[in-house]
């Protein structure tokens, strides 16, 4: 039961980067597609999940004093585990996802759920934890590029979805497009959570 | 020297770290709400991303490249960065307290700024020279430092405005980002 409430708690209550605002980067750059926004939010699912994994089994050997040191590297050698995966099976979303992908690293979720959860739990809640994190960073991701993908671009995955005289909007796929789909998303939800504590 | 003029332009504007290539924002968001802090961050992420560009070149150039060990380049450029920020912070508290005072609480918070670590990858996969690094990580962080200064003008003004309650916060801040952006985006085309 407590290993599924970690689980639920990435999906909706803590989803992130909605409600935790953390790993913009990758949130803002990769979203031109719904697509690039699921591979992204797999790649970083791995990483989430084989770190949570290997510091919950480390957590007693690591010495306070340089745990963010340890977490790091042990990020960055999952990140690059990807890194050479993506490179070898997956060259076309390699190449757009380009930077991102050895920025995976600084993204704070994952240091964030190592210092804050992994850390401290047994390997079960660590790996629900993880996945629900993962899925629920995943999930945002995809949304996010499936709206700048259909606005953008008139299409979903690739696939047009719009009539046929529909004028995509070019600046959502850029910079400008990013930050305003992101912050309009956030204030839905924000106004969504404030009617639900209205009626309750 | 018009190259290295051509390569600030570039770096610094068209290519703005934070508004065009997305690099660096939970700083960007974090520390964007008083001015005299951004000004400190803005110094900080200056002074560390030109160093930390140097000594990565260096290490790639130096001891990945000669080993046959470039796989390794996420893992190396990642310690040697958040090595080399405990140095200096160690160095400037020792010698230079006057600067350590102004930098000092924001260093630490740069290891996790993904702009160090993106523009000392950037500049390994231009193939920059040594001395092109330098121009090319010293121009990028200016253009942080100016985007994070002009944000937050924007949001100390916005902060006493009246915001729709649901906006309040991080949406209305990357809402202003929009705006930024989009003014960015008259630099595109300037330089190649």
């Amino acid at each position: 039961m407590g290993a599924w409430n970690e689980f639920t708690k990435g999906l909706w209550k803590e989803i992130p980067p909605f409600r935790l605002v953390l790993g913009l980067c990758p949130t803002l750059a990769v979203t031109t597609a719904a697509k690039n926004g699921l591979g992204m939010g797999l790649a970083t699912t791995f990483v989430l999940v084989c770190s949570n994994v290997l510091i919950s089994l480390l957590r007693n050997v690591i010495p306070r004093k340089v745990r963010i040191a340890a977490f790091i590297v042990v990020i960055a050698s999952f990140v690059v585990i990807v890194e050479l995966t993506m490179q070898a099976y997956f060259y076309p979303l390699y190449k757009i996802l380009g930077l991102f992908i050895p920025l995976i690293v600084v993204n704070c979720i994952i240091l964030g759920r190592a210092e804050a959860f992994a850390s401290k739990n047994r390997l079960l809640p660590s790996i629900a934890d993880g996945l629900g994190m993962g899925l629920g960073f995943t999930l945002s991701l995809t949304f996010l590029g499936a709206v700048r993908e259909i606005i953008g671009n008139g299409t979903l995955f690739g696939n047009p979805i719009l009539w046929d005289s529909f004028e995509p909007f070019s600046i959502m796929v850029k910079a400008p497009g990013a930050f305003l789909c992101l912050g309009v998303i956030l204030g839905l939800m924000n106004w969504v959570s404030m009617r639900q504590q209205k009626k309750s | 020297m018009s190259d290295f003029l051509l390569l600030f332009v570039s770096a610094a504007f068209v290519n703005n770290v934070v508004l065009v290539r997305y690099l660096g924002q939970c700083p960007f968001m974090g520390v964007s709400n008083r001015l005299d802090t951004a000004i400190g961050m803005s110094m900080a992420v200056v002074f560390v991303i030109t160093l930390a560009s140097a000594v990565t070149w260096l290490v790639q150039h130096w001891i990945l490249n000669v080993y046959g060990l470039e796989y390794l380049q996420t893992i190396a450029f990642i310690l040697v960065i958040a090595t080399l920020v405990q140095l200096v912070e160690m160095f400037l508290q020792k010698s230079v307290p006057a600067l350590y005072r102004a930098l000092g609480i924001f260093l630490p918070l740069i290891t996790t700024n993904c702009a160090v670590l993106g523009v000392a990858v950037l500049s390994i996969q231009n193939e920059y020279s040594f001395v092109e690094t330098l121009v090319f990580a010293f121009s990028s962080s200016v253009g942080y430092g100016v985007a994070l200064i002009l944000m937050t003008g924007i949001r100390e003004r916005l902060a006493t405005a009246p915001v729709q309650v649901n906006l309040q916060g991080t949406p209305a801040a990357l809402i202003t980002a929009c705006m930024l952006a989009l003014a960015f985006l008259g630099f595109a085309g300037m330089v190649q």
